[in-house]
């Protein structure tokens, strides 16, 4: 994991969890830590299933914060991950802008469901996001990000978002959106959002779909179904405003079942 | 490097299967978001940033000697949508059997052999350049060049767009063009040292999500 | 052309006569020709004639839809798989003539998939006058008008009309209805064309295709001989 130094004015903190099989057909967590603003906690589970909360204590990430929070599943574990609210990327005293990075690592006969709330690039924010995934060959992963730029009737601020999944080592998605004042030209464009204030990624990936792996299509025309290589799918969505990015993923989600 | 040679690699009439493709205008100006010289312009720029840095960064690459296979590789992961993989690759093939012609080359028939059924064509395009003796620049140009004048010359068609407005607008680009290429030559020199995760991966979700769409039509005037 | 260095290899040069693996490729017969003159009926009839002698499939360049291969494959002409259909881009002639690649990936996948072949029809979008294809696309090329395309088409001349290995004047049954002169559509054919052949067809008439047929069996024997 690279290490990057903020400037003095900025807040450092990191969380971590790490989830196993209790070998009885339950999940444990035998790490689950916080710092600061990032606090975690346990909340009730439903059957195999672990499900940790993560906790704003402050709003931020601030200009010159840099978070870490790193899921681990390992063999046996069924964990999923939510946030108790939106994230909000503020602007801060500091220039440098934010940092935000998320480690997710699922091993085989592993399962873990990533569903944050929504980030929130607030206007004159400026925040980096990258979000890491190492897959094992017969992991299980359910992640969504969903960005939204600018608070009802605001400016967005600027996000960069990149996203990696790999499996069994080989990289099957590297993308990355850069949107807001000063991103390059033409992202609020008609090839990048047009205008659209919310746009979201699933990505599922089920060993199953190595031999099955569902049709590429596009779903209520913001959304598109996208096959990639190896056994993962991508939904990429675009949307007026978060709600109706919600109802587009969540309906693209169902109808990969 | 020739700079005749790089003008006959860059020509659009250079017979390479582009002109069948409009690089997401059509479903753009279906979707009513393309109607005039500044929306080309806006999607032009926006491909521009998004899958044309990313091409021209692999074509780069590939013409500095990167492994083919290795960049073909980072081309799908940074590829999500299915439709736009099959269009790179059907154009990589056209690309890889113009070049074997024009400018036979080892490199290139070994391309042909690992990839029949084509490789990505900005890989294509590295090898092409490499065969013709041009360099990593010259790559990055013709990559960003067809990037762009793919979806002008199509709007002409698909629009009527006064063909020297849409000529303007490429040469609008001109500049920004250049300081991209640059770019990409100079992580194409990267790549060389530190691998191909230092490649770009921008994307543009209405880009993958219309080419999708278009794929599914019954009824167009261009392929992608 | 010929690059022999390149024959374990994919093909690279289109007019090669042999695959990649030495076998001899199919012959290759473009039909071009304005909209309308009853391309893909002829590229249906002769699929009908000479489907049970020859190992057969066919090229559609449609310029706006795949409509002419959903034709053929309503039709069931030949199975589906010896069916493709290239997307050409709003301008079918740079398909067909200064850009093939698209259509010369066409012809090898159907020789890879369902090969061996004896012969791949190219049939053009209809396009105009001036139309032809690349020698590096097609062995031979057919170009179809018909009567009621005007009967001054053969006068007027142009490549498609003047340089095609057969000239098609199709539709003769028509030629009463729209005041077509057919013997003054032969000379002025014969005119522009010395000694390249003519065939005046009517596919609802008996004869049908047959004289097309023939001269594509012709074309077979000397491509195998």
């Amino acid at each position: 994991m690279d290490r990057v130094t903020t400037t003095a004015g900025g807040v450092r903190a990191s969380a971590r969890v790490l989830a196993r099989g209790d070998g009885r057909g339950g999940t444990v967590l035998p790490v689950l830590e916080g710092e600061g603003p990032l606090a975690v906690r346990r909340t009730r589970g439903s059957g195999a299933e672990a499900r940790v909360m993560l906790v704003g204590a402050m709003s931020g990430p601030l200009g010159g914060d840099h978070f870490t929070v790193a899921a681990h599943a390992a063999a046996g574990a069924r964990l999923r991950v939510g946030s108790a609210a939106a994230t909000l990327a503020l602007p801060g005293q500091d220039k440098t802008g934010a940092r935000y990075d998320v480690r997710i690592t699922v091993d085989d006969d592993a399962e873990l469901s990533w569903l944050p709330e929504q980030l929130i690039s607030a206007g004159g924010s400026d925040l980096h996001v990258t979000t890491s995934v190492e897959l094992a060959a017969g992991a299980r992963l359910l992640l969504r990000e969903e960005q939204v730029l600018g608070r009802a009737g605001e400016e967005p601020g600027r996000l960069t978002s990149r996203l990696t999944v790999r499996i069994d080592g080989r990289c099957v998605l590297d993308q990355e959106l850069a949107c807001g004042p000063g991103a390059p030209g033409g992202w609020d464009g008609p090839a990048g959002l047009a205008g659209h204030r919310a746009v979201g990624q699933l990505v599922v990936v089920r060993p199953a779909f190595a031999t099955g792996p569902p049709a590429a299509r596009v779903f209520e025309e913001g959304a598109a179904v996208l096959p990639l290589v190896g056994p993962a799918v991508l939904v990429t969505a675009v949307a007026p405003d978060a709600l109706r990015l919600r109802r587009l993923l969540d309906g693209a989600l169902a109808s990969l079942d | 490097m020739s700079r005749a040679a790089l003008l006959v690699l860059a020509d659009g009439r250079f017979p390479a299967g582009g002109h069948a493709h409009s690089g997401g205008a059509e479903a753009a100006v279906r979707a009513g978001r393309i109607t005039d010289a500044a929306s080309l312009e806006a999607f032009c720029r926006g491909r521009l940033y998004t899958s044309g840095v990313v091409a021209a960064c692999v074509a780069a690459a590939a013409a500095l000697g990167v492994d083919p296979g290795e960049l073909d590789r980072a081309a799908d992961a940074r590829t999500p949508s299915p439709a736009l993989r099959v269009t790179a690759r059907r154009l990589g093939r056209q690309l890889m059997r113009a070049a074997r012609s024009t400018w036979p080359s080892a490199e290139l028939d070994a391309l042909a052999a690992l990839f029949p059924k084509g490789a990505h064509q900005p890989v294509v395009l590295g090898l092409a350049a490499r065969a013709a003796g041009l360099g990593a620049l010259d790559a990055a140009h013709c990559s960003l060049y067809e990037g762009v004048s793919g979806p002008a010359t199509a709007v002409v068609r698909l629009l009527g767009l006064d063909p020297f407005d849409a000529t303007a607008v490429l040469a609008r680009l001109s500049a920004e063009m250049d300081r991209v290429a640059q770019e990409a030559m100079e992580t194409g020199e990267r790549v060389v040292t530190d691998g191909v995760d230092v490649l770009p991966a921008r994307s543009a979700p209405l880009l993958e999500i219309g080419a999708e769409a278009h794929a599914a039509w019954a009824v167009r005037l261009f392929a992608s | 052309m010929h690059l022999d260095h390149h024959h374990d290899l994919p093909a690279a040069v289109s007019a090669d006569a042999r695959r990649p693996d030495g076998s001899r490729r199919a012959l290759r017969i473009g039909l071009g020709g304005p909209v309308g003159s009853g391309k893909t009926a002829t590229v249906a009839a002769l699929c009908r004639a000479l489907r049970e002698e020859l190992s057969l499939a066919v090229v559609t360049n449609d310029i706006y839809t795949r409509e002419d291969a959903e034709f053929l494959l309503r039709e069931a002409v030949l199975p589906p798989e010896r069916i493709t259909a290239v997307e050409t881009g709003a301008c079918p002639h740079t398909a067909i003539r200064d850009d093939i690649s698209a259509n010369l990936e066409a012809v090898e996948d159907l020789e890879d998939e369902v090969g061996p072949l004896d012969l791949v029809l190219v049939e053009s979008g209809g396009d105009n006058l001036t139309a032809t294809f690349s020698r590096g696309l097609v062995d031979a090329q057919v170009f179809v008008i018909d009567v009621a395309g005007g009967d001054d088409i053969p006068r007027k001349g142009g490549p498609g009309v003047a340089t095609a290995d057969l000239l098609i004047v199709n539709k003769t049954d028509l030629a009463p209805y729209v005041g077509s002169d057919l013997a003054r559509m032969a000379a002025d054919a014969k005119a522009a064309r010395g000694d390249l052949p003519v065939v005046l067809q009517s596919l609802r008439s008996e004869g049908g295709v047959g004289e097309v047929a023939d001269w594509v069996r012709e074309r077979i024997a000397a491509w195998t001989a």
